[in-house]
Order: structure tokens, then C-alpha cells, then sequence
């Protein structure tokens, strides 16, 4: 199992969930996040102050597969956040050791 | 009132002689109570109250940061009641009873002897319990003004005693000055609604607030981008919606003058905040929102002292120029001189004050506001300087009073928070509660 978090840009939530959905991920979890990349900050302007903010707002996806989904999984999320133009995000793969259903108890690839 | 009579006898005089006696008997003998005179007095009444809470609050709450939320609105509720309480007991006696050139007299302290009956000679149609009240919602708004120059940072117990004596010692004489059968007046300095005793007053004081006070920590470094813009939208819409009790209500009557100021106002309001839109615009990049409202409120406060003395071109100019040169001042005018007024009551109340009243010495007309009241453009360049004397001697003493007494209070017990108080907040600090 593996877990894919994906920091991208928050207009792309929907494209992204859908492109999921279409590879068989059955559920994800999503936080509104700021970060800062290459893409820097924006600047904001009242009444002639000028305040540079530097961590800009992103949504951050996180979803547990098999790993035999891996792949397709991270090519949909890629191909569904592109917009080519910087700040569209990145994409980790880290292992996961144990995943357990609560309601059943079901564990490993069987709880996803 | 004269004219209205006139007017009145002349069309009585055309549709029937027999109703003339009871007429000239009602014009010579005290004045009489006028029910629709006074129904426009009592909504005015409330839509200037309206300005101060919610408006002001909103407008002023909406533009600090999050930990000063509530302690920023709490000013301008505060200030509501202490003021109320200080005109009853003291100051309505001492600003608009009869007095010398320079205060008025102590007849009605504790508004002693004001009964059902009682009018004041100054607005004679109408109870005096309205127009004492009127007055009072201007004697309410012209210190909360001031709390937008030093937001953030002013220890709410030394807010509470500057604005009790401020209102005594700067309020009270100036609006006798010029309203009040006070020397201002007598030398014609036209103010129809403000421009001197609430706006140049609150911004002047500001000012001076804002230099003794210091600079909030962090100025210039930290962000200290307002919290929430909407909160500043209702309360400037809010304040726009009082301001027709504010400037019409000034006719003290519902009569045509009351009709031509509320135009006026509207026709200034929205030029300025197009002004002040465009000007940021283009020298900025964007048109903000904050830009916008904070036009809308340049023009209101530029127009209120013209409003009953302006045609509807005087208002157009009056705003565009208002809007483009408190944009200025609050933008450049303020970086330049490297005082921190928070909230800009001197960018936009004091500057936009001090335009409005030198453009009714400009674009005063004698066929909107009666005999005698005319400006440059209707041949008497004269009161361009008559005006001028009314800001310069509002400033001087303002300023002078101000710094004396913000002087005082600091070393009997201190002006500003702790710094520790001032970063954590002025919520929780000083009031013990938070927002959200």
C-alpha cells in the first residue's frame, strides 16, 4: 500500500476527484493547506500598504491505494492538476505498513 | 424659516385673504411645532445614531486585525454611551444654549427645565427634545472618529477618560463656535452639516492622537492587512445610508433644503468613490474594495459641510476632488510623513473635512443656500478665506486642547497598552473575550 498526497492548486479539486474516481480510487481526504514553492507570494495592497504573503492557499489530497494502483493513480492526479503554469503542485509517494477498517476490522489492502 | 413663511403668506394671499389673519398670527407669535418638521427630525435622529453603531464600528472593525476585533468596536459603542451621558448632564447646555461668543451658557446642565414644550431657537419647528437629541448623535460620532487614528494600541481606561474631556473641552466650544451662536458663525464661516466641527475636529484630533501615541509595533514590517473587508462594506453602506440624516437632517426641517442636500450628498459620495477608484487603479494596479468605500466616505465627509449650500455640480467637483486627494493622503501624504493613523481618520475625515469646507467657499450658491450664503463661483471670493479662518482657528485649538489633554492622561496613568498586551491583542487583554 502506498499513500499519495498531492499539494495542488484548489481549482483543480474537482477535476482531480474525478480523474480518481475514474482509476478506481473509492476515497480521498482533502485539507485546504498554504505553502509556498517556486511560485511566490502575492502582494496585497490597502490603502498603499503593501504586504507581500508569502504562503499562498492550496488544497492538499490524500489517498491510500494498493499497490498495483499506484501508478495510474498518480498519472491521474498529474494529468487532472496540469494547468503547465508554476504553483500547479506536487505529488509524494510514501509506504504505508497496516490499514484497518473500523467498522469491520478488515486490514491491509482489504480496508482501502 | 423666513422664507417659508414668505412663500407661505404670498400663496395664501393668491387662494384667499380670510385665512391670512390666523396665518401672521402664527408668524409672529411664538413659533409653532411643525409635525412633519419634526417626524424628519426624529428619523434623522436615529439614522445619524445608526452611523456611529453600527456603522462606524463595522467600518472601523472590519480594518484591524483579528485580535483587535472587538476591542476596536467596543470604542464606538463606548463612546456612544459615554457621550450620551456627558450631553445630558453638561455638554448640549454648553454648545447650543445661549452663551457668550465662545460657550454657551449653563441653563439646561442636566437638561434642567427642557419639558415637553421647550424648543430651542435655533431650530424652532421642532421640540427640543429632538433637536438636543439630533445634536447629540453629532457630538457622538465626532469623537468615535477619532478612535480609527490610534486603533490598536490605546489602553481602553485612558480612551474613556480622553474622550469624556475631550468632548467637554473641544467638542462643546467648537460646535458652539459655529452652530451655536459662537463667533464662527457670526463671521459667516459656512458649515451646514460638519465639515469644521465633526470632520476637520475628529481629524485633527486624530492626528495629534496618532503623533503622541506612537506608531504600532510592528509598523511597517508586520502585516497588518485588515481581517475582514465585509464588516468595512456594511458599515461604510451604513454610514452612507445615515449620512442623509446627517446632511438633510441639518435643514432641521423637511422642507426643499433638506431635499437638495440629500442630492447632493448622494451625487458627492458617488463621484468620490469613483475618483479614489480610478486614482488607485491607475496608480496601483487594481481597483480595491477597501478603495472604494474608503471614497464613498471622503466624499460624504467633503460634502457635509456644502450640503445645503451646493447645487449638484458644486457636489460632482466637491467629490471628485475629495475622493482624489484623501486617496493621496492616505496613501502618500501619510508614508511621507511617517505617522502611523491607523485607520486614517486624518487621511480621510481631516483632509476631506478641511477640502469640503474650502470648496463651500468655492461653489456656494445663493439659490440653494439663501440670502447672504454664497462662494466664489457666485461672486464673493471672500469666503474661500472666511472659510479658511474657520479650519485654521477648529485646527489650532483642536490641536492644542488634544495634545494638552492626551498630555495629561498619559502621566496621571499612561496612554498605551503594554507591548506584550499590544502583540497578543487588545481582545483578550483589555476585555477578556475573542472573535470567531
Amino acid at each position: 500500500m502506498k499513500l499519495v498526497s498531492a499539494i495542488i492548486k484548489p481549482f483543480k479539486l474537482d477535476d482531480v476527484r474525478d480523474a480518481l474516481t475514474g482509476v478506481g480510487v473509492s476515497g480521498l481526504t482533502v485539507s485546504e493547506v498554504k505553502g509556498f514553492g517556486r511560485q511566490k507570494g502575492q502582494t496585497e495592497i490597502y490603502r498603499g500598504a503593501e504586504y507581500l504573503v508569502s504562503f499562498l492557499p492550496k488544497v492538499k489530497i490524500e489517498i491510500v491505494v494498493d499497490d498495483t494502483q499506484v501508478e495510474r493513480a498518480v498519472e491521474a492526479i498529474q494529468k487532472a492538476a496540469h494547468t503547465g503554469k508554476i504553483g500547479d503542485g506536487k505529488i509524494f509517494v510514501t509506504a504505508v505498513e497496516q490499514a484497518v477498517r473500523i467498522r469491520t476490522g478488515e486490514q491491509g489492502s482489504n480496508a482501502l | 424659516m423666513k422664507r417659508t413663511f414668505g412663500s407661505a403668506l404670498a400663496g395664501l394671499g393668491a387662494t384667499g385673504l380670510l385665512l391670512l389673519p390666523a396665518m401672521a398670527l402664527a408668524a409672529d407669535d411664538k413659533p409653532k411645532l411643525d409635525t412633519g418638521d419634526t417626524a424628519w427630525m426624529l428619523t434623522s435622529t436615529a439614522l445619524v445614531l445608526m452611523m456611529t453603531v453600527p456603522g462606524l464600528a463595522l467600518f472601523y472593525g472590519g480594518m484591524v486585525r483579528k485580535k483587535n476585533v472587538l476591542a476596536t468596536v467596543m470604542q464606538s459603542f463606548a463612546v456612544t454611551c459615554l457621550v450620551t451621558v456627558l450631553w445630558m448632564v453638561i455638554t448640549y447646555s454648553l454648545a447650543f444654549t445661549p452663551g457668550n461668543a465662545f460657550i454657551g451658557g449653563m441653563g439646561r446642565f442636566f437638561l434642567n427645565g427642557m419639558g415637553l414644550d421647550a424648543v430651542n431657537d435655533l431650530a424652532k419647528t421642532i421640540p427640543e427634545s429632538v433637536y438636543m437629541t439630533f445634536q447629540m448623535t453629532f457630538a457622538i460620532i465626532t469623537p468615535a472618529l477619532i478612535t480609527g487614528a490610534f486603533a490598536e494600541r490605546m489602553k481602553f481606561s485612558a480612551l474613556m477618560w480622553f474622550m469624556g474631556l475631550w468632548a467637554i473641552v473641544v467638542y462643546a466650544p467648537i460646535a458652539h463656535w459655529v452652530w451655536g451662536g459662537g463667533f464662527l458663525g457670526d463671521w459667516g464661516v459656512l458649515d451646514y452639516a460638519g465639515g469644521t466641527v465633526v470632520h476637520i475636529n475628529a481629524g485633527v484630533a486624530g492626528l495629534v492622537c496618532a503623533l503622541v501615541l506612537g506608531k504600532r509595533k510592528g509598523y511597517g514590517t508586520d502585516n497588518m492587512a485588515p481581517h475582514n473587508l465585509v464588516l468595512s462594506v456594511i458599515g461604510a453602506s451604513l454610514l452612507w445610508v445615515g449620512w442623509f440624516g446627517f446632511n438633510a437632517g441639518s435643514a432641521t426641517a423637511a422642507n426643499t433644503n433638506a431635499g437638495m442636500a440629500m442630492a447632493v450628498t448622494q451625487i458627492a459620495t458617488a463621484a468620490a468613490a469613483l475618483a479614489w477608484m480610478f486614482a488607485e487603479w491607475m496608480t496601483r494596479g487594481k481597483p480595491s474594495v477597501l478603495g472604494i468605500v474608503s471614497g464613498a466616505v471622503a466624499g460624504l465627509v467633503a460634502i457635509t459641510p456644502a450640503s445645503g449650500f451646493v447645487n449638484p455640480t458644486g457636489a460632482l467637483v466637491i467629490g471628485i476632488v475629495a475622493g482624489v486627494v484623501c486617496f493621496w493622503a492616505a496613501t502618500s501624504l501619510k508614508k511621507m510623513l511617517g505617522y502611523d493613523d491607523s485607520l486614517d481618520a486624518f487621511g480621510v475625515h481631516g483632509v476631506g473635512g478641511f477640502v469640503g469646507a474650502m470648496l463651500t467657499g468655492v461653489f456656494a450658491v445663493e439659490a440653494i443656500g439663501g440670502e447672504g450664503k454664497k462662494g466664489l463661483i457666485d461672486g464673493n471670493g471672500a469666503q474661500v478665506l472666511t472659510q479658511l479662518w474657520g479650519c485654521l482657528v477648529t485646527m489650532a485649538w483642536c490641536a492644542v486642547a488634544t495634545f494638552i489633554i492626551l498630555k495629561a492622561i498619559d502621566v496621571a496613568i499612561g496612554l498605551r497598552v503594554t507591548t506584550e498586551e499590544e502583540v497578543e491583542g487588545l481582545d483578550i487583554n483589555l476585555h477578556g473575550e475573542t472573535v470567531h
